[in-house]
Parts: C-alpha cells; sequence; structure tokens
C-alpha cells in the first residue's frame, strides 16, 4: 500500500488527534491551541485537495479500515462528491478557526477541540461507506455541534440550543429504527451491499424496506432542514455565535449529501422522489415568504439556508444526473455564500450591541477578564470599514440572491437550463422555474432593505472596529466564489462528473464490492 | 415471546412520545428517555429472538446458523446505549443551565400565558 492509499483515513484522524491533544492541555495555553487548530486544519485542507484532485471518476478510492474486506469490515469511500464535500466542510473550517481566533475562541473553554471534533465528525459522514458507521460519525458531528451551537452562553443560546438539541436527539432515534429496519431485512448494513440487496429483496419484504429508508429519511431531512422539519433551524442558527454559525451552514448539506448518496444508491431515483420533490419546493415557497417577513439578519440568513435547502431538494428529486451535477455546484456555493454572510453579521451588528455585550458577560464568567480586553487591544484595524463591510454585504446578497456576476448566477442558470432542458416542460419544471426566481426576487428585497438599514439609514452609530484576521476568512470565502466563477467550466464537469456516478450505483458496488 | 416484546416496544415508544410532547424539561427528557430504550429494544429485536439455544458450536457436528441470535444488532444496542447516555447527559446539563437562566422549567424559556 502506498501512502496515497492511507489519504482517505487523514480527514478523520487527524481532527480527532489534535481535538485531543488539545483536550489535555490547560485552558491558559490559548496561543499554543490556536497554532495546534489552525496548523491542523491547514494540513487537512491540503490532504482534502489531494484527495479532490485523486479521486478519479467515475468512482474513487476505498479504504478498508483493518484491512477487512468490504461487506464485512467498514470502508471508507473517497468518491468526487465525498471529497468536493470533505474539501468544503475543511474550507469552512478553516474560515470559522481563523475569524475566531480575533475574540470568539476566547470566550468560552474548548472552542478549538469542538470544532476539530466536528470537523472529525462532517468529514466521516462524508467518507464513510457502512450505515451504521454514518449513524456514529453523524452523533459525533451533533454531538460536537451542541457544544458549538452553547458556545458563549447566554439566554438566547441555551433556550435554541434546548429544542436544537431535543429535536436531533429524537430524529437520532428515527435513524436507529431505519438503519435496524433496513439490516434486519437485508442483512446487510454496508451500503453498497445494500445497494445490491435491496432490489432482490422479497416482494413481501419490500414494504419494510421502503419503511425502513423512508424512516431513515426523516432522520436526514430533519437535518436537511426540510419543510415541516425546519423550525428549529433558523432560530437555533441565528442564536448560535458566528464562527459556530458558519460552521453549522453545512451541517444542513450533511443531511443533504446523505439523501442524494442514499436514495440514488438505494433506490435509482425511484421510490420516494415525488415527496423529495414536493417537499423541496413547499420548502423553497416557506423560505421565501420567511426570508421577506424576517427582521433580524441571523434569522434572514437562517431562512435563506432554507430556501437553499428547499431548491437542492427539489432538484435532487427531479432525479436527473444533469441536474443533480448543476445542484451540487449550487450546494457548494451557497454554502460559501451562507456561511461568508453568518460571519459578516456578527461584525456588522457589533456596533449594536447584543452580541458584544453577551461576550462581555461570558468573559466575566469565565474569569477571563484579566486577559487583554478585546476592545482596547491595538490590534491592526481596517481603514474604511464600513465601506468595506457594505462591499461584502453586497457580495453576499449578490451570491444568496443569485445575481452575475457571482457564481450563484451560474448555479441559478445551470439548474434552470438543466431542468429546461428536455422538449416537453413538465409541469414541475416550470414551477421550479417560478420558484427559483421568486426566492432571488425575495432575497434580494429582503437583504437590500436590511443593507439599506444598517449602511445607509443615517441615524448616529459607531463604527465597529474590526479587524484583519475577522475580515480575511470573509474575503477568503467570497474570493473563492469569484474563483468558482472564472473557473466555472472545469468545476461544472467535475461535478457532473460526480452526478454521473452517483446516477450510476453498480459502478460504486462494484468498486466497493471487488476485491482489490 | 414475540408478542410480549412487540407490546413492550409499543407502550415505551407511545409513553415516550407522549411525554416528549409535554411543556416541562423533565418530562421531555424523561420521554426522550423511554423512547431510547423502546429503540434499543427494537434494534435488539431485529437480531431475533429465540429461546433453548445455546450460542455453543460443537466440533465436527453440522451447524444451523438459523437457530442462534445475530450477535450485530446486539453490538449495534451497544452502541446506541453509550451514545444515548451520553447525549442524555448532556440534555441534563443543558435543562439545568435553561432552568438557571430563564428561571422556569418550559421548553421555550416562558410559561405559555406570558
Amino acid at each position: 500500500m502506498s501512502w496515497s492509499e492511507h489519504l482517505i483515513a487523514v480527514p478523520v484522524v487527524l481532527p480527532l488527534a489534535s481535538g485531543a491533544l488539545m483536550l489535555l492541555l490547560d485552558e491558559q495555553r490559548l496561543a499554543l491551541k490556536a497554532a495546534i487548530s489552525v496548523t491542523s486544519v491547514f494540513a487537512l485542507l491540503a490532504a482534502a485537495l489531494l484527495l479532490a484532485m485523486l479521486a478519479e471518476a467515475p468512482i474513487g478510492r476505498v479504504y478498508a479500515l483493518g484491512d477487512w474486506p468490504a461487506p464485512f469490515g467498514i470502508v471508507l469511500v473517497a468518491d468526487r462528491l465525498a471529497a468536493v464535500m470533505v474539501l468544503l466542510a475543511t474550507v469552512l473550517g478553516l474560515a470559522a478557526m481563523l475569524f475566531s481566533l480575533a475574540r470568539w475562541h476566547r470566550a468560552g473553554p474548548r472552542f478549538h477541540s469542538l470544532v476539530q471534533f466536528m470537523l472529525m465528525g462532517l468529514n466521516g459522514a462524508f467518507l464513510t461507506g457502512d450505515l451504521f458507521n454514518l449513524f456514529v460519525f453523524f452523533e459525533l458531528l451533533l454531538t460536537a455541534s451542541y457544544g458549538l451551537a452553547l458556545y458563549g452562553s447566554g439566554t438566547p443560546r441555551v433556550r435554541a440550543s434546548l429544542h436544537y438539541i431535543v429535536i436531533n436527539l429524537t430524529a437520532s432515534l428515527f435513524f436507529l429504527v431505519g438503519v435496524s429496519l433496513l439490516y434486519g431485512v437485508t442483512g446487510t448494513l454496508n451500503m453498497a451491499d445494500l445497494a445490491l440487496r435491496i432490489p432482490a429483496v422479497d416482494p413481501a419484504d419490500r414494504v419494510l424496506v421502503e419503511a425502513g429508508a423512508a424512516v431513515l429519511g426523516i432522520a436526514f431531512l430533519v437535518k436537511a432542514g426540510m419543510w415541516p422539519l425546519c423550525f428549529w433551524l433558523p432560530s437555533t442558527y441565528a442564536a448560535a455565535s458566528a464562527p459556530a454559525a458558519a460552521l453549522f451552514s453545512i451541517l444542513s448539506k450533511v443531511g443533504l449529501y446523505a439523501v442524494l448518496r442514499l436514495w440514488l444508491l438505494f433506490f435509482g431515483a425511484g421510490v420516494g422522489g415525488e415527496l423529495l420533490l414536493y417537499g423541496g419546493m413547499a420548502t423553497l415557497a416557506f423560505g421565501i415568504i420567511a426570508v421577506l417577513a424576517s427582521q433580524e439578519l441571523g434569522r434572514l440568513a437562517g431562512y435563506s439556508l432554507l430556501v437553499s435547502s428547499g431548491t437542492l431538494l427539489t432538484a435532487i428529486g427531479i432525479g436527473n444526473a444533469a441536474v443533480t451535477g448543476a445542484a451540487l455546484y449550487y450546494l457548494v456555493v451557497s454554502t460559501l455564500g451562507i456561511a461568508a454572510l453568518f460571519l459578516l453579521i456578527e461584525l456588522v451588528q457589533r456596533s449594536r450591541g447584543p452580541g458584544a455585550d453577551m461576550l462581555a458577560v461570558t468573559a466575566e464568567a469565565f474569569g477571563l477578564e484579566a486577559e487583554e480586553e478585546p476592545e482596547e487591544e491595538p490590534g491592526v484595524a481596517i481603514p474604511g470599514t464600513m465601506a468595506l463591510l457594505g462591499l461584502s454585504f453586497g457580495c453576499c446578497a449578490l451570491l444568496v440572491a443569485g445575481l452575475p456576476p457571482l457564481p450563484g448566477f451560474v448555479a441559478k442558470f445551470a439548474l434552470l437550463a438543466a431542468v429546461l432542458d428536455p422538449a416537453p416542460i413538465a409541469l414541475t419544471a416550470w414551477s421550479l422555474l417560478a420558484l427559483l426566481s421568486l426566492s432571488g426576487l425575495a432575497s434580494i428585497i429582503a437583504m437590500a432593505r436590511a443593507g439599506v438599514r444598517i449602511f445607509w439609514a443615517s441615524e448616529e452609530r459607531s463604527v465597529p472596529r474590526v479587524r484583519v484576521i475577522e475580515m480575511a476568512p470573509i474575503a477568503a470565502l467570497l474570493a473563492l466564489c469569484l474563483v468558482l466563477t472564472a473557473a466555472a467550466g472545469p468545476a461544472m464537469r467535475y461535478l457532473q462528473d460526480a452526478a454521473h456516478a452517483l446516477h450510476t450505483p453498480a459502478a460504486y458496488t462494484d468498486r466497493v464490492l471487488s476485491p482489490q | 415471546m414475540e408478542l410480549i416484546l412487540s407490546l413492550g416496544i409499543g407502550v415505551l415508544a407511545g409513553s415516550g412520545v407522549w411525554l416528549l410532547l409535554r411543556p416541562r424539561t423533565f418530562q421531555v427528557i424523561m420521554g426522550l428517555s423511554l423512547l431510547s430504550y423502546a429503540v434499543n429494544l427494537f434494534i435488539f429485536f431485529m437480531g431475533w429472538v429465540r429461546g433453548g439455544a445455546a450460542p455453543v458450536v460443537q466440533a465436527g457436528a453440522a451447524v444451523d446458523f438459523g437457530r442462534f441470535a445475530d450477535p450485530l444488532p446486539q453490538a449495534l444496542v451497544l452502541t446506541a446505549i453509550v451514545i444515548a447516555f451520553a447525549t442524555t447527559a448532556l440534555l441534563l446539563v443543558v435543562l439545568l443551565a435553561a432552568r438557571g437562566l430563564t428561571g422556569t422549567d418550559h421548553v421555550d424559556g416562558r410559561e405559555s400565558g406570558e
């Protein structure tokens, strides 16, 4: 086995090791922890990039843990979709981590370990080829996310997290019921093996398999935020601290990833497609109304996330490889855009105070006031802060609404082009066209309204103190989006290949189950 | 045996769902615990339950694997129990924090009349 064979395990092992190492360090040694954490995430980024480059079409690499062959042992599978998701998670982790270095990582203990464990859970969930292993990684990332949702404490966070935790624990129980039903009928937990055995199931037991898959689907759709399972999402995300919320923007994509992967693998775009299609449309419609109705910026971002979830669910539900490819591009772009928005909101609202007040309170509670006071720090503040923030906010608005020149437009255009491609255009395609255009309109109205209130209204306000280390991750995320516009061709081809691989499950099962 | 187990799971799950929908945080956590017992039993049940057959394979004799319970769901249950235990402990801490911060044990952090 060459070194590159072991590369697949790196995205799981590296964050686990660095997160565990930081647990052993004393709480006062923040600088050392930050150094370990940032180094580890940069190494992870390199590994994820390498993994994405090495993931050949149609199906990437398979890594048998402990060298136990596939249906018996647990495998990690790095195909293009998994590699892209790992890369996306790592980029968001890096952005959140750098952003937190300015002040947030001081607001409570164990921030860096929580982020690392969350990255480990995310990467594991994307890479695993085993259903029960997926459950374990889901639980890991959720447990870390409970910690991050509560991070910084304060009444609104605790109140929102209570709902968040209870709902996700219930969803985990659904997950277990679904897994055990599937296991009871098919006798396997390996995803590739399940894909082979499900079509061969005795017709009398078929209904049990479909019920199991439906129960499993509920667990994923709660995470993805499909209407009517989504009411917990905006309040939790709005209440979470900025770096945590930015990381959470990929959390709903984990649910979508699991739906996409397992649905296509088990049922090949068959059973349940209508549910995804109409559920996605309902989510989209709910998101549009909610975006227009939301007053706070945090909730606006949360509802934008629901709009993106709805769009993706509808596109997945159409069950066509070309549409799925465009949807994957939209997934990457919208996740980056919304993460940047969550980070930006904290900076914009700093002058208004609620977040800052809470920070001061928690710093007191943890006895951290002896340390340097963030407000009086001489750190490099940026001149023309408001102009820069306004520009970034405008970019986020264009990205979320899907207007040129940012890649939100390319993504929506590709999606609609793929949906409207076959000559007799179906009614669902027209409704998706209408909903997508409406969602863009609603987003731009809501964002413009918020932007005018913040940046142009003449009321007296203090200019927020923003440090380079806080602005840099936002600028980097937006720059990455610009790169994705410039390189839309190659990126789209890569993701189209990923989508075609998803729509031909035979290649996946052959690769996983054939002895190497 | 199967009827007793099914009824047991049903009663546990039903009480769990009812408690989960109650407004007090303590009732919610009890409901979640009952539900997770129900789900654990359910997974266990998937490995099949039989009595009277010792899980011993005699050397040389032909083995009928259909007589034995499947050990894999038992391993899964073990994992599920550990995870449920940890998350319940975490939830308890959050409940206490919420009680302390909001001054009420209502799940929304305020009494419904307010």
